[in-house]
């Protein structure tokens, strides 16, 4: 990412510091692939922000710890629907949160460079990588002391080749001149969807057999808002059982999409956060999906819409009804 | 030099596995997705013996969820009321008590498990003490006695490890039954304990000699080096239990961690849980399976009342129970092994090592402002 909108985001930043708690951003994680939440709370905390290519953690999902105190947040485009939702859902009230926005190109999938650096068919992990560095569309990586690059967009994040708002859809300070936005058509869905019942559940059956229902995916999802009350942990109602089944573990993936159905904005942090890489983004896909057809409706655009499954219409206008009732 | 000392040549390894596999259960590394996990050795595909499994091989000897025992009711038969030919009340029979039917659970038998790394060898004999010391725990002490640990030795180290700040070893012979180490034609397999020899008896297995041992070494010392010098964590036992109440501290250091259970799931020491009865009618099975401090309904209490409503106090948890009252308990041992897969798999990447060290320094600043 270029070094004048760094320098004008961490220049945003240490302007509106006085008037909140704190700013959320990212700073360097465990190796140079990896960022990690930064709460900046002074102008030297500033100094350690970075954005772009290597910031992919959604912090909208700390917004409601928040509540009745002000913050401030640097946010992508996916980021920033969440962060509409919430206020949408009245988690997050649109006074206690300063947005700051900048045009996002795309961030890395670690997994994905992990692949590509594999030398010959040993696939290696991100935790060799001695250096990092992203060059306008290619990315280089030191591993071993040897330096491999690849095109950016081979190994950028798959939510980010079909994103359609790269830019915060709502914001009080934007840095940068707007990105431009992708298409998605649901492509991604199609090898599943030609796949018959029986080889989708044994697809899932297998993925599943190594959840180790640690509910990363859960708490990484910034609308997961249930938090402590999630009925996948409760005894009371007691809807799942602590067996180690695949059976109960697809029970509460069907859970979290259903409970995101019409909500969910796309920003992949669940499957993202999945310690053992379990696809678990498609079941959201699908849903989004169904939602957009039968409703109309995204989640995340607007912070005055309700979305569809939390509202009740008796006529729901974009569904045709039968014709006698 | 170690007389005992096997030599196995690459390419009798799977043989050597699949042979094992007729009289025993035998597990090994092995690439699902994008994840290593353990699985049954499986001949026609290549065990993952480069990556460091993504998950620890604690659920070997401590399963995720396993049955302590199913239980069955037997319901009192039922004793109508009845009135003798003259109208009179008949004597009642004494109601039968209903009987409870306990089925143990079956236990695996002979177990081998190939290729975990040093530190999760680590892992199993933290769980030892817990499981195995004033506790016996019948179901755990079985599964350890039953199954053969062989470690092998890291050549190299990922920038998440940290195995010798706790006590640890890229070539870890503390821990487990054999170590082996990856040479250039073969493995060298250098046994610990006793029950090493239950799987080195075969003909496969050829004897290593002066040379292995110290192309073996020589792989050992570059691992060490990789990994860099450990700081000093001495006092870190009292440290934590004096930042108990700071909120500044926990809170700061919490502050982006989303309290799921990635760590301690993957963590090869943790080793808490929980007990449910899973039941339908009159039947059932009371469970054991995993739990995590950070969790809420960890400490939820039946009052409502949650101690550890926060994040922050769950993690101040989870780091001083690894590196504080584990020690106090446990003669000095810490409970974390340093393998780094809580800052692996983080999806917030909090980092441990940086708590603990943050943890000294304040502590230390603390005590000198205090004078
Ligand atoms: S989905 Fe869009 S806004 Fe989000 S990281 Fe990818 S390109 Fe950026
Ligand atoms: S994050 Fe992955 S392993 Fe954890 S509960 Fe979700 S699907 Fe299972
Ligand atoms: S430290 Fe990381 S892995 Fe552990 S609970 Fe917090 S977010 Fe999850
Ligand atoms: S605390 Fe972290 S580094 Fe230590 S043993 Fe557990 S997972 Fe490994």
């Amino acid at each position: 990412m270029a070094d004048d909108i760094h320098g004008a985001l961490r220049e945003a930043i240490r302007t509106i510091l006085p008037d909140v708690e704190c700013v959320l951003g990212w700073g360097s994680g465990p190796d140079p692939l990896r960022s990690a939440p930064l709460f900046m709370k002074s102008p030297e905390d500033v100094e350690r922000f970075r954005a772009g290519e290597l910031a992919v953690n959604n912090l909208a999902v700390f917004l409601p710890e928040y509540a009745g105190r002000k913050v401030g947040i640097v946010v992508k485009g996916c980021d920033s629907r969440s962060v509409v939702q919430l206020i949408s859902e009245t988690l997050v009230k649109r006074e206690e949160v300063v947005i700051i926005g900048y045009p996002c190109r795309g961030v890395v999938d670690v997994a994905k460079i992990a692949a590509a650096i594999g030398l010959g068919n040993e696939d290696l992990e991100a935790g060799l990588v001695e250096r990092a560095e992203v060059n306008g569309d290619t990315v280089s990586v030191t591993v071993r002391g040897e330096t491999k690059t690849f095109p950016f967009k081979d190994v950028m994040a798959a939510k980010c080749s079909i994103c359609r708002y790269p830019n915060a859809v709502l914001h009080d300070v934007f840095i940068g001149e707007k990105a431009e936005a992708r298409e998605d058509s649901y492509a991604d869905l199609e090898k599943y969807e030609a796949m018959s019942l029986e080889e989708r559940f044994r697809f899932w059956e297998k993925e599943m057999e190594r959840c180790i229902r640690c509910y990363a995916c859960r708490n990484a999802c910034p609308l997961c808002v249930c938090r402590d009350h999630c009925v996948a942990s409760s005894r009371e109602p007691h809807w799942l059982s602590q067996a180690d089944s695949t059976r109960d573990k697809l029970f509460f993936q069907l859970i979290h999409a259903t409970h995101l159905a019409g909500r969910c904005t796309g920003c992949g942090e669940c499957a993202r956060a999945c310690p053992v890489g379990i696809p678990v983004g498609l079941f959201k896909r699908f849903i989004n999906r169904a939602a957009g057809q039968l409703f109309g409706f995204q989640g995340g655009l607007d912070p005055e819409a309700v979305s569809p499954l939390q509202r009740f219409l008796v006529d729901e206008p974009t569904i045709k009804e039968k014709e006698w009732k | 030099m170690n007389a005992a000392l096997k030599f196995l040549p690459h390419e009798h390894l799977k043989a050597w596995l699949e042979e094992l596999a007729g009289t025993m259960r035998v597990l090994a590394p092995q690439k699902e997705g994008a994840a290593v996990v353990y699985r049954a050795f499986d001949p026609s595909r290549e065990p993952e013996l480069i990556r460091k499994p993504t998950e620890s091989a604690k659920h070997i000897l401590f399963p995720r969820s396993e049955a302590l025992f199913a239980f069955h009711k037997k319901k009192a038969p039922f004793a109508p009321d009845s009135l003798n030919p003259d109208g009179s009340q008949a004597e009642k029979e004494e109601p039968a008590t209903p009987a409870m039917e306990l089925t143990p659970p079956e236990q695996p038998g002979p177990t081998v498990v190939f290729g975990m790394t040093g530190c999760d060898a680590g892992g199993v004999t933290t769980f030892d003490p817990v499981y195995g010391g004033r506790y016996q725990d019948p179901y755990y002490l079985q599964r350890r006695e039953a199954t053969v640990l062989i470690a092998r030795a890291c050549n190299e180290a990922l920038s998440t490890c940290f195995c010798t700040w706790v006590g640890g070893d890229p070539a870890n012979r503390r821990d487990a039954d054999i170590l082996a180490t990856r040479l250039e034609n073969g493995w060298l397999l250098e046994p610990l304990t006793e029950r090493a020899e239950r799987v080195l008896g075969s003909t496969l297995l050829g004897d290593a000699g002066e040379a292995e041992a110290r192309e073996a070494e020589a792989l050992h010392a570059k691992a060490r080096a990789a990994i860099g010098e450990a700081p000093d964590l001495t006092g870190i036992e009292d440290a934590l239990p004096a930042l108990f109440d700071d909120k500044d501290f926990w809170w700061s250091e919490s502050a982006a961690c989303l309290a799921c259970g990635a760590c301690t799931y993957l963590c090869p020491t943790c080793h808490c849980f929980t007990i449910t009865d899973e039941k339908a009618g009159l039947s059932g099975v009371r469970l054991r399976a995993w739990d995590t401090c950070m969790a809420a309904l960890y400490t939820l209490e039946a009052s409502g009342h949650n101690p550890r409503g926060q994040k922050a106090a769950r993690l101040r948890n989870r780091v001083g129970h690894k590196f504080a009252y584990f020690l106090k308990n446990h003669q000095g041992r810490i409970s974390c092994c340093g393998c780094g897969r809580c800052i692996k798999s983080c999806p917030s990447s909090v980092d441990i090592r940086r708590i603990v060290l943050n943890a000294l320094k304040r502590a230390k600043g603390k005590e000198a402002a205090n004078g």
